[in-house]
């Protein structure tokens, strides 16, 4: 299998790695450099699990290829945690409840982290159309936009 | 929708909003599913399908796939060192298929590679050859044609002997006089489409050989020990070597009740003495797991002339697939809740579930219930437009209550304030209806942009749900919970509950604190080594059961510690429900004092927008109301109701999973569409607190009845919204249309 060498800077940092030519980012995240938070529920660019910020353009990490993004630069769910601690999204996703299984919560803390960063006091259709991408199957979506709305509040 | 979230607590009690426990790790991304557990020199492992829904196979030749680069074991049945079959309930399901296969994709050769695409490339390489048998696809004709189990699996366990073939389970209600007539009658005949769980992890794990003949499994389930019984005996293995560990579930809905790769990873990595890792995904897990039955019911409903129920006579055929799962619980769940939260002296309920070469059916959130509710709940709406009575009132005439007895003979003894419960939701003030012009996105059709209102009618409609909280009919049903407490340190608890989700987790932690009367208490990881079975996280008794165990071993430890003077002491208790009995095979009728433990009711009023040109829709409100006993954890609780009614809203929309001669035709998420926040309304929830008597602090189980009334109560909406009879879900544009 033709393998290529990639360097991405992720979460701020420059990291190499040897990769399958046919690999996803998706999959060269979780299994090439040890960050398994951005997670795999379809693959396919329909569910948004995977939703991760490259260049700062939100994007769902299953339909780029890894050696797409050599050269440049990634946020995951991880990097979102500064040395401040948890980010204001992941908090207000927890003391909202908007977290059952939790398997679309990274994908919706990207995008929610995305939203709010272009419009800072989304209206609720902003938030309906802004989170339209990213399925969660357990909670309904209610407790998903009173997060969205607590991490909106100045 | 509320503006903020009332404030939660880290470290709630018994009745407190408590902050899931494994939040933070869930937020940050390092909470550890079972598809993100990796392991030195681990494989990765494939499973090969069938790409026929019936047939013979006629040849395996794996030689080929075990010469590829990166390859270290390609497995058939052959390999299966132990029993060759296994089943949650009947042992009907090949490990491996052999001689033949009865589903599109069911399993029949395993391969294990070094690197993922190695493996795939090995899988496509194994050749099986076969001979392609016609299908049995139409769950009306399957009890006329060859049958797919020549040695009838499920026969002689109690049930009625049903000798014709393709058979699962029948079963028959009868209640007072059935052929008791009315002053008036409505008849309806109502279709169920085949809806998938559709949780967002797939299925996926780690098995890890010991070193010593013994395997660890580390995978997303719902029940750890029932997973060990059904493997241990196919490995060949004393239970006591095979060592199940909960790995992070990314949901369950009822959909990992049965084995998925605990099987296969544990056969790969025994055979190459190496750990394997098996992870489906999107399009694999849609033929990888159990749906929900798809059914069709037949109805007829008569009553006074003054609204009161007379005699309610309904026939239920499930299609259960290829093997059998829970379907003979399911077939008896549906019959068991047919008519609904209402009396009725007079009551004849025929339920059967039958064998084709569809997809397997089994448990999802609801079980069979959620069927029947959409079928008994349109007839009362139809009930209620034939007598010129308010369908609400209609409903109130009816309820049912504490005293008043089941088709089945149970004497309802517990709580069940279905009158309570259907005021309260009837009370819910809908929005006003919107003015046109609006914005497209609040419009049938959404962003599409499809109209600009001229053809979208409004309607309301409402429905009430019923089930059972607990299993049912004989199951000697437990869960056990070990505590240890010790001179320094938090107070350690053990309990195999299954966290899938849900957030049993923090009910046992709330438990824990409240009656050990600390905050220092930690929950152990859930697996069979330390601590006896919980039981299944379904049939919404997961809280219940598990408050119980463990509010049992925090009294039992702090009594030993009191006994024995002593600051260390380890207890385990089991914990057990009211028992149950089985239901007479031949009437339906109760054998002791009850066959189900518990009931809770749930009713919802929903206002829908239809565009009556186009088809589309808009579910613009929900307003519930639910019986929960207590609610242990309110947060929580809404997150049940709200998602629960989500589920509910796929179904009554856009979920299904579509066949043609048994092949899916739609496993992704491409095509099969589950609601996303453009589908979903606010959900104003209220909780209606009437304890149950015979539950932990008078909880009852909350999962289930949200999903089980809101199909019913979005298609009556429709019904209301479009003037068309729409008796089958999902609600295609169509039949909106009228096409």
């Amino acid at each position: 299998m033709n393998r290529v060498k990639i360097s991405v800077t992720i979460n701020g940092e420059s990291r190499e790695a040897d990769v399958w030519a046919g690999e996803s980012l998706l999959n060269a995240l979780r299994d090439g450099f040890g960050l398994p938070g951005s997670k795999n529920a379809c693959e396919q660019g329909e569910c948004g699990s995977c939703s991760v910020l490259l260049d700062g353009e939100l994007v769902c990490a299953c339909l780029v290829l890894a050696a797409q993004a050599a050269g440049h630069e990634v946020t995951t769910v991880e990097g979102l945690s500064g040395a401040e601690g948890t980010h204001r999204v992941q908090r207000a996703f927890v003391d909202a409840g908007a977290v059952q299984c939790g398997f679309c919560t990274p994908g919706l803390v990207v995008t929610t982290a995305a939203l709010l960063e272009r419009i800072p006091d989304p209206s609720d259709d902003e938030i309906r159309e802004a989170l339209s991408g990213n399925l969660c199957r357990c909670t309904g979506y209610a407790k998903i936009f009173d997060a969205v709305r607590l991490a909106a509040q100045p | 929708m509320s503006a903020a979230p009332a404030r939660t607590l880290e470290l709630g009690r018994v009745g407190d909003p408590v902050r899931r426990s494994d939040g933070i790790p869930k937020v940050t991304g390092e909470f550890a599913y079972s598809s993100d557990l990796f392991a030195a020199g681990m494989l990765w492992g494939k499973t090969v399908r069938s790409p026929h829904a019936h047939a013979r196979i006629t040849d395996i030749d794996v030689s080929e796939a075990a010469r590829l680069p990166g390859v270290h074991a390609v497995l058939t049945h052959e390999d299966v060192p132990g029993q060759k079959t296994y089943g949650l309930e009947f042992p009907d399901q090949p490990v491996l298929a052999f001689e033949r296969v009865r589903y599109f994709g069911e399993a029949v050769a395993l391969v294990a590679a070094e690197e993922p695409e190695q493996a795939r490339r090995a899988a496509a390489a194994v050749r099986i050859e076969y001979e392609p048998l016609e299908p049995v696809t139409d769950m009306e004709r399957a009890t006329e044609q060859a049958p797919l189990h020549p040695d009838r699996p499920t026969m002689t366990h109690g049930y009625l002997d049903d000798p014709r073939p393709n058979v699962v389970r029948h079963m028959t209600i009868r209640h007072g006089d059935p052929d008791a007539a009315g002053e008036i009658s409505v008849s309806g005949v109502y279709d169920v489409g085949i809806q998938d769980q559709a949780f967002l992890g797939p299925e996926s794990g780690l098995a890890v050989p010991d070193g010593e003949g013994g395997i660890d499994i580390y995978v997303a389930t719902q029940w750890l020990h029932v997973d060990r019984d059904q493997v241990a005996p196919c490995l060949d293995l004393p239970p006591e070597q095979v060592r199940i560990h909960l790995a992070g579930v990314g949901g369950a809905f009822g959909g990992r009740e049965d084995l998925s790769m605990q099987l296969h990873g544990a056969l790969l990595a025994l055979h190459t003495n190496r750990p394997v890792k098996i992870v489906y995904n999107r399009q694999e897990s849609f033929v990888g797991h159990i749906h929900r039955h798809p059914a069709r019911i037949w109805c007829e409903h008569r009553a006074t002339r003054g609204g009161k129920l007379v005699n309610v006579r309904m026939r239920i055929l499930l299609d259960g697939g290829a093997y059998a799962s829970s379907s003979t619980a399911v077939t008896s769940n549906a019959a068991s809740f047919a008519v609904g939260p209402y009396a009725v002296t007079n009551a004849l309920i025929e339920s059967t579930s039958v064998y084709t070469n569809n997809p397997p059916c089994g448990a999802m959130r609801g079980f069979g219930a959620v069927q029947t509710c959409f079928a008994g709940e349109a007839q009362m709406d139809k009930l209620a437009a034939a007598l010129r009575i308010d369908p609400i009132e209609l409903r109130l005439r009816n309820a049912l209550g504490p005293g008043d007895v089941l088709p089945t003979g149970q004497r309802i003894d517990g709580s069940l304030p279905v009158a309570e419960v259907i005021r309260k939701a009837a009370a819910l003030k809908p929005p006003p209806a919107e003015e046109l012009p609006r914005e497209a996105i609040r419009l049938p059709g959404g962003a599409g942009n499809t109209t600009r209102g001229e053809g979208v009618r409004r309607g309301v409609g409402f429905a009430v749900g019923f089930k059972n909280i607990c299993y049912s009919e004989g199951f000697d049903d437990f869960t056990a919970a070990r505590v240890v407490l010790r001179d320094e340190g938090p107070a350690e608890i053990h309990c195999a509950a299954a966290e899938v989700g849900q957030g049993v987790s923090d009910v046992i932690l709330q438990v824990a604190r409240t009656e050990l009367g600390r905050d220092d208490v930690v929950l152990a990881p859930s697996g069979t080594a330390h601590v006896g079975s919980a039981g299944s996280a379904s049939a919404s008794r997961m809280t219940w059961m598990a408050a119980g165990a463990v509010q049992l071993a925090c009294r039992a430890a702090l009594e030993e510690r009191e006994r024995r003077d002593s600051s260390d002491v380890d207890v385990e208790r089991i914990y057990r429900h009211p028992r149950t009995t089985p239901l007479d095979p031949e009437t339906g009728q109760i054998t002791g004092e009850r066959a189900h433990v518990a009931f809770a009711v749930a009713a919802m009023r929903v206002v829908a927008e239809v565009d009556v040109e186009l088809g589309l829709t808009r579910i613009v409100w929900i307003g519930t109301a639910q019986d929960v006993g207590k609610a242990i954890n309110p947060l929580a609780v809404e997150g049940q109701i709200e998602g629960g009614t989500a589920q509910g809203l796929g179904l009554a929309l856009m979920e299904e999973i579509q066949t043609r001669d048994g092949l899916i035709t739609n496993a992704s998420f491409t095509d099969y569409l589950i609601p996303t926040t453009l589908d979903m309304p606010p959900v104003v929830s209220e909780l209606v607190e009437v304890e149950e008597p015979s539950a932990p602090y008078g909880l009852k189980g909350v999962g289930e009845p949200p999903t089980v009334v809101s199909t019913a109560a979005i298609v009556s909406a429709l019904r209301a919204a479009s003037g068309r009879d729409l008796t089958r879900v999902p609600v295609r544009p169509d039949d909106i249309v009228g096409l």
